[in-house]
C-alpha cells in the first residue's frame, strides 16, 4: 500500500516551476511543467552536494522534460533523474500526484 | 607497484610531459617528483612578452588546480637539481634533498647565450627568458630613454617590442646584414626592416657589439658598436641565441652532442636507459630544437615509453615560425631558404603595401617546400600544412592577399593545421561534426588545437565555417535567433511573456539558456517585476531569489551603496544585520559590503531590516549594473579636478536596475591619477581639467582589457547622454553573456563603429536609445521592496514548502578567522530517515 504525503496546495506550484519539500529527512524537489505534469526528484545536486535542484530552470532537451542545476548548470531528466550531461550522475525520483487540489508524494 | 619518476625542470615541456603522463596513467603506475628551479610553476614562455603588455603571471600559468592538487605529483619550486648519481639512481637537489628515481627525465630547457663582449656582466645587462628576467627589465626601464637589444632574430625583435611597450626607444644590433637571418631571406629582410623601422625601432645591421661601457656609477652607460657608432643607454638586453642546459649531463657521465645538448636517440633516451631528455635541452640524434612543438612531441614519445604504450620514434619537427610584432607579420615555414636541390622560388613583393611573399617549390614546381611571408602572414595558416604536398592551385593564387586566395577546403584531410599540438585538419573537422562543436573555444577544448601559439586559430574558424556551424547565431535548441534578434522581436511586437514568444517564434519548452535571456530582455524593456507570474520561472536562481547563490546553496546579500558613499548609521545597520543573522562579511572590490551565508528563508527577514533602514537592492545577483566605483574627488583629494563622488552616485542611481547581456561595472576617477581604476570597467569616467573623458569596453573577464577612449572633455550632461546611448546600444545588440569588451570586438569596425553610432549618430538611432534609457530610469523601482510588499512572492522564500522553517540539512558552517564559512557538504544518500533533523548540522 502506498502512503501519500501531502506537500502543498496545487495552486502553490506555478507552471514550469519547482519547490523544495521535505520527505522524512529527505529533501525533494517537486516540479510542475507547462502542461501540468508533476515530477519529483532529489533536491540535492549530486555534483556539489547543495540542496538546490528545486531552484533550477525547467525546460526540455529534445522534448525530454528537464531541470538544470542552478549551481553548475548540468541538466537532468525530470522523468528518470538521469543527468543528460554526465550519465554517471543521477537524481533519485519519487512518485508524485495531484489529489484533491493537493500535491502529494508517495512515501516508499 | 608504484614507481617514481623524477622530472628536472618545470618548463613548458616538462609540464606537458607530466600532464600527459597523468592523463594517461589511469592505474597510477607512476608517482612524479618535479624539481623546478624557478619560483613559479610552469608558464607559457612562448607568450612571455604579453606579460609586459598587461597579462598577469597567473594568466600565463600552465598548471591548473587539478594538476597542482594531484596527490601523485609533487612539485618543488625554487629547488633545482644539483647532481645525478646514476649508480644509486638518485638526484640531489640544491636544498640537499635526495630523490630516488626509477626513471628520470631532464627537461632543463636552455639558457640565453650572452656573447663575451667586454662589459656583458655589468649592472643593467639583462637576458630575456623568464618572468623574473622580465620583472628585472620592467624595473630597469626608463620611459623615453633608449634601450639596446643585442640580436635581431625572432626573440630579439620580441624583446625590442617589449622595450617599446615599456615606453623605451629600442635599438637592435644584429651581426648579420638583415633581421631574422635564420628565417627570412634578403628580400623579406628588406621589407621587414622597412616595417620595423616605421615602428620606431633603430636598426644596426651588419655590425657587432664591440663593448659595453660603464658609467661612473658602475652601471651600463653606453654600447659601442663595431661600425664606430655608440648608443647611450642604461639597459641592454641580450638575445643572441640560446644554449641547451646540459650541465647536469657531463658530471653524471651522460653523453652530450658535439654542439651541446644532452644526446638522446630518436626515442629521447640518453646513454642511460633509465634517463630521458626532452625539450630544448635535448639533442635528438644530435639536433637541438628551439621551439615548443618539437618538445611536446618528445614529451609524448617518452610518456608512451613510460606507460608501455608502444613507442613511435620522435618524427623530427616542423620549424615553422610566425611572429607578430605589433601589426608586422613575419612567418617562415618549411625550407624557407630553398636549400633543397633544384628548388624554385616564386616571389611576390609589393613595396607599396609593405608585403613580401615567397614560395619555395620542388624542381618540377609541383610540391610546396616552404616559404617566407612578411607584412601579411594571413596565408600562413593555409600554406604551412601544405608543405611537402602538391600545390592545390597555381602558386600565384596562393600568394594573393588574404581572402582572395585559398580556403581551408584546399587542405588535404591529414594536413597538420595546428603544429604546436600536432592536430590535423581531419582531427578538427571530425571533432566539430562528431561532438557538435559550435565555436573555437569548443574546438580548443576538444582537440587542443589553437591552445599554444594561437597562429592556427583563424584556420579553426574557417574549418568551423566549412563544417557549416560558424554561421549559426541560434541561442539554443529552442530559438534559431540570436539574442539581439530576440530583443528586436520582443521590442517591436510588445510580447510580454516567454510562452507567447516561444509559441510564436521558437519551439519546445525552453531551457536554462534561453529563459534567462528572455527574462533579461523583458526586464530591460521594463515589462513588469522580474518575479511577476510566469517570469519567476525564467530567472536564474540569483534573480529568482534576488541574491547571489553561493557554493553551499546559501545566498549573499549586497545592498546598493551608490558610489561607495555610506553613512555611519547605515554601516551600523549592516553590521547589526550581519551579526544577528551570523553572516560572513566582506568588502568587495567594487566598494560594497557583501553579507554571505543567508538561507533562502532568511532573505526576506534580512531585506525587511535593510529596506527599513533605507537600503535597496544592489543587483549583485543580476546581469545588470553592479557598481560605480569612485575615488575621493575634489571634496577631499588635493589632486581632484572634478567631483568624482557626485558623478559616480549620479551614474549609479541612473543606471541601477538596468538589465544587460552581462553584468556591468563602472568607475569614476577625479583626475588622471585614476584611483578608481575606471579604465578597468565596462564604462569608465576620468576627470580632466575641461570635463570628463569617457572610456568603454574595459574589464573583459578572462581576458582583461583596458577601456578605450570614446570621447573626451565632455560636460556632465554630454557625458550622460553618451553613456545612455552606449549602454542601450549594448543592451540591444550584444550576445548572451557577452561583455562590453567582447561585444565591441565583435562589431564590424570595433570601437570606431561604436563611436560612429554613439557619438556621431550614424544610424540615426541616438534619440531612440536615449528615450529607451529615459524610460528605464523613470520605471525603476526597488526589486526587494516589490517582493516584501507582495505575499505571493514572499511565499516562495521557504526552505521547504511543506516545512517552511525546517533548516536545509545540506547547509552547515564552520568558523574561520572569527567568521562563518561553508562547512563540508556530505551528500545525503537517497534514503529515508525516521525523524526530521532538528539540529542545523549536516548528518554525518
Ligand atoms: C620570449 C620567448 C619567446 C618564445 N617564442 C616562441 C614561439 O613563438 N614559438 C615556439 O615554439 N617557441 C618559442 N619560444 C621557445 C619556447 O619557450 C621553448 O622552446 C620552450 O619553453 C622549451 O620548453 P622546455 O621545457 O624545454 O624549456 P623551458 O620552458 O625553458 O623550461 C626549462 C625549465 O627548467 C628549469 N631548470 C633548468 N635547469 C634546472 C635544474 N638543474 N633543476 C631544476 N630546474 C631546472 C628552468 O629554470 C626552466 O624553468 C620562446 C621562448 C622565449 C624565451
Ligand atoms: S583619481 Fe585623482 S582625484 Fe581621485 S583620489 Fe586619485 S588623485 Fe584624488
Ligand atoms: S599552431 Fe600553435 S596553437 Fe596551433
Amino acid at each position: 500500500m502506498t502512503t501519500w504525503l501531502p506537500i502543498c496546495p496545487w495552486t502553490a506550484l506555478a507552471p514550469a516551476y519547482g519547490v523544495p519539500a521535505l520527505l522524512a529527512a529527505e529533501p525533494v524537489a517537486v516540479f510542475r511543467t507547462h502542461d501540468d505534469e508533476l515530477y519529483a526528484v532529489g533536491n540535492v545536486d549530486p555534483f556539489c552536494g547543495a540542496g538546490v535542484m528545486s531552484r533550477g530552470i525547467v525546460g526540455d532537451r529534445g522534448g525530454e522534460p528537464t531541470v538544470a542545476s542552478p549551481m553548475l548548470k548540468q541538466v537532468f531528466s525530470l522523468r528518470t533523474g538521469e543527468c543528460l550531461d554526465d550519465p554517471a550522475a543521477r537524481l533519485p525520483t519519487f512518485q508524485v500526484r495531484r489529489h484533491d487540489e493537493m500535491v502529494e508524494i508517495a512515501v516508499p | 607497484m608504484t614507481r617514481t619518476l623524477v622530472v628536472i625542470g618545470h618548463g613548458m615541456v616538462g609540464h606537458r610531459l607530466v600532464e600527459d603522463l597523468r592523463a594517461r596513467d589511469e592505474a597510477d603506475a607512476w608517482r612524479v617528483e618535479i624539481l623546478a628551479e624557478e619560483s613559479r610553476p610552469a608558464y607559457d614562455r612562448v607568450a612571455l612578452s604579453s606579460y609586459l603588455d598587461g597579462k598577469s603571471a597567473e594568466a600565463l600559468g600552465l598548471a591548473g588546480p587539478g594538476f597542482l592538487d594531484d596527490p601523485m605529483v609533487r612539485l618543488r619550486l625554487d629547488c633545482g637539481a644539483a647532481s645525478i648519481d646514476r649508480v644509486s639512481r638518485t638526484v640531489t637537489a640544491t636544498d640537499g634533498t635526495e630523490l630516488s628515481y626509477d626513471a628520470l627525465v631532464l627537461a632543463t630547457g636552455s639558457r640565453p647565450f650572452v656573447p663575451p663582449v667586454p662589459g656583458h656582466d655589468l649592472d643593467g645587462c639583462h637576458v630575456y627568458r623568464t618572468l623574473d628576467d622580465l620583472d628585472g627589465i620592467r624595473e630597469a626601464a626608463v620611459e623615453g630613454a633608449p634601450g639596446v637589444v643585442i640580436g635581431g632574430g625572432l626573440l630579439g625583435l620580441e624583446a625590442a617590442n617589449a622595450l617599446r611597450l615599456l615606453g623605451m626607444r629600442p635599438h637592435v644590433v644584429e651581426m648579420a646584414p638583415r633581421l631574422m637571418p635564420l628565417q627570412v631571406d634578403g628580400g623579406g629582410g628588406r621589407v621587414l626592416a622597412g616595417l620595423v623601422g616605421e615602428l620606431g625601432l633603430a636598426l644596426h645591421c651588419g655590425t657587432a657589439t664591440d663593448s659595453i661601457v660603464a658609467g661612473p656609477d658602475g652601471r651600463v652607460a653606453e654600447v659601442r658598436l663595431g661600425d664606430g657608432n655608440t648608443v647611450e643607454t642604461n639597459l641592454v638586453v641580450f638575445s643572441a641565441g640560446v644554449r641547451p642546459r646540459d650541465e647536469l649531463a657531463e658530471p653524471a657521465g651522460l653523453a652530450r652532442a658535439d654542439r651541446g645538448g644532452v644526446l638522446v636517440d630518436d626515442r629521447c633516451r640518453t646513454s642511460d636507459e633509465r634517463i630521458w631528455a626532452v625539450g630544448e635541452c635535448a639533442a635528438v640524434e644530435g639536433r637541438c630544437y628551439g621551439l615548443v612543438a618539437p618538445g611536446y612531441g618528445m614529451a609524448e614519445v617518452v610518456v608512451r615509453q613510460l606507460l608501455d604504450l608502444g613507442g613511435e620514434a620522435f618524427p623530427g619537427a616542423d620549424m615553422s615560425t610566425k611572429l607578430k610584432l605589433l601589426g608586422v607579420d613575419v612567418a617562415a615555414f618549411g625550407d624557407a631558404h630553398g636549400a633543397t636541390e633544384g628548388a624554385l622560388e616564386v616571389v611576390y613583393a609589393n613595396n607599396a603595401a609593405g608585403t613580401y611573399a615567397k614560395l619555395v617549390l620542388s624542381d618540377d614546381a609541383r610540391l610546396l617546400l616552404g616559404g617566407v611571408l612578411v607584412g601579411d602572414a594571413s596565408a600562413y595558416a593555409t600554406l604551412r600544412p601544405l608543405v611537402g604536398r602538391e600545390l592545390p592551385a597555381p602558386p600565384e593564387r596562393l600568394l594573393l592577399p588574404a581572402g582572395t586566395g585559398l580556403g581551408a577546403g584546399a587542405l588535404p584531410a591529414d594536413a597538420i593545421v595546428c603544429s604546436c599540438n600536432n592536430v590535423s585538419k581531419e582531427d578538427i573537422t571530425g571533432a566539430i561534426t562528431g561532438a557538435a562543436l559550435s565555436d573555437v573555444a569548443g574546438v580548443k577544448a576538444c582537440t587542443k588545437a589553437g591552445t599554444s601559439c594561437g597562429s592556427c586559430v583563424p584556420m579553426l574558424k574557417t574549418l568551423l565555417g566549412e563544417c557549416g556551424v560558424a554561421a549559426s547565431h541560434a541561442l539554443c535548441e529552442h530559438f534559431g535567433q540570436s539574442r539581439s534578434e530576440l530583443f528586436e522581436i520582443i521590442r517591436v511586437t510588445g510580447i510580454a511573456t516567454f510562452s507567447e514568444l516561444i509559441g510564436r517564434h521558437g519551439r519546445g519548452l525552453g531551457c536554462d539558456l534561453c529563459k534567462p535571456v528572455v527574462a533579461s530582455i523583458l526586464a530591460s524593456l521594463g515589462r513588469g517585476h522580474i518575479l511577476d507570474g510566469e517570469q519567476a520561472g525564467l530567472q536564474d536562481t540569483n534573480d529568482r531569489f534576488l541574491a547571489n547563490m553561493q557554493r553551499n546553496g546559501t545566498y549573499s546579500v549586497v545592498p546598493r551603496v551608490p558610489g561607495g558613499e555610506i553613512t555611519p548609521d547605515k554601516l551600523i545597520v549592516l553590521g547589526e544585520v550581519a551579526r544577528d543573522f551570523e553572516l560572513y562579511t566582506k568588502i568587495t572590490g567594487g566598494q560594497r559590503i557583501d553579507l554571505f551565508g543567508a538561507r533562502v528563508e532568511q532573505l526576506p527577514l534580512i531585506w525587511r531590516r535593510l529596506v527599513d533602514a533605507g537600503f535597496e537592492s544592489g543587483h549583485a545577483y543580476g546581469k545588470a549594473l553592479r557598481t560605480v566605483k569612485s575615488c575621493v574627488g575634489t571634496d577631499w583629494c588635493r589632486y581632484g579636478v572634478q567631483d568624482s563622488v557626485a558623478m559616480a552616485i549620479r551614474l549609479e542611481l541612473r543606471y541601477r536596475g538596468l538589465r544587460a547581456p552581462h553584468k556591468l561595472k563602472s568607475g569614476v576617477s577625479g583626475c588622471a591619477r585614476e584611483c578608481a581604476e575606471a579604465r578597468s570597467k565596462d564604462f569608465g569616467v576620468i576627470a580632466t581639467e575641461r570635463g570628463w573623458n569617457l572610456y568603454v569596453g574595459g574589464n573583459g573577464g578572462f581576458t582583461p582589457r583596458h577601456a578605450e577612449l570614446l570621447a573626451a572633455d565632455l560636460d556632465d550632461d554630454g557625458l550622460i547622454r553618451l553613456i545612455d546611448r552606449f549602454l542601450m546600444f549594448y543592451v540591444r545588440t550584444a550576445d548572451r553573456l557577452q561583455r562590453t569588451a567582447a561585444w565591441i570586438e565583435s562589431l564590424d569596425g570595433g570601437l570606431e563603429h561604436v563611436r560612429d553610432v554613439v557619438v556621431e549618430d550614424s544610424l540615426g538611432i541616438a534619440a531612440e536609445l536615449e528615450t529607451a534609457m529615459e524610460q528605464h530610469v523613470d520605471g525603476y523601482a526597488d526589486e526587494w521592496a516589490g517582493v516584501l510588499a507582495d505575499p505571493a512572492k514572499l511565499s516562495r522564500f521557504v526552505s521547504f514548502v511543506n516545512a517552511p522553517d525546517a533548516p536545509d540539512p545540506t547547509i552547515s558552517f564552520v568558523a574561520e578567522r572569527g567568521q562563518p564559512r561553508p562547512g563540508p557538504v556530505t551528500l545525503p544518500m537517497p534514503s529515508i530517515r525516521a525523524a526530521r533533523p532538528d539540529s542545523e548540522e549536516v548528518p554525518a
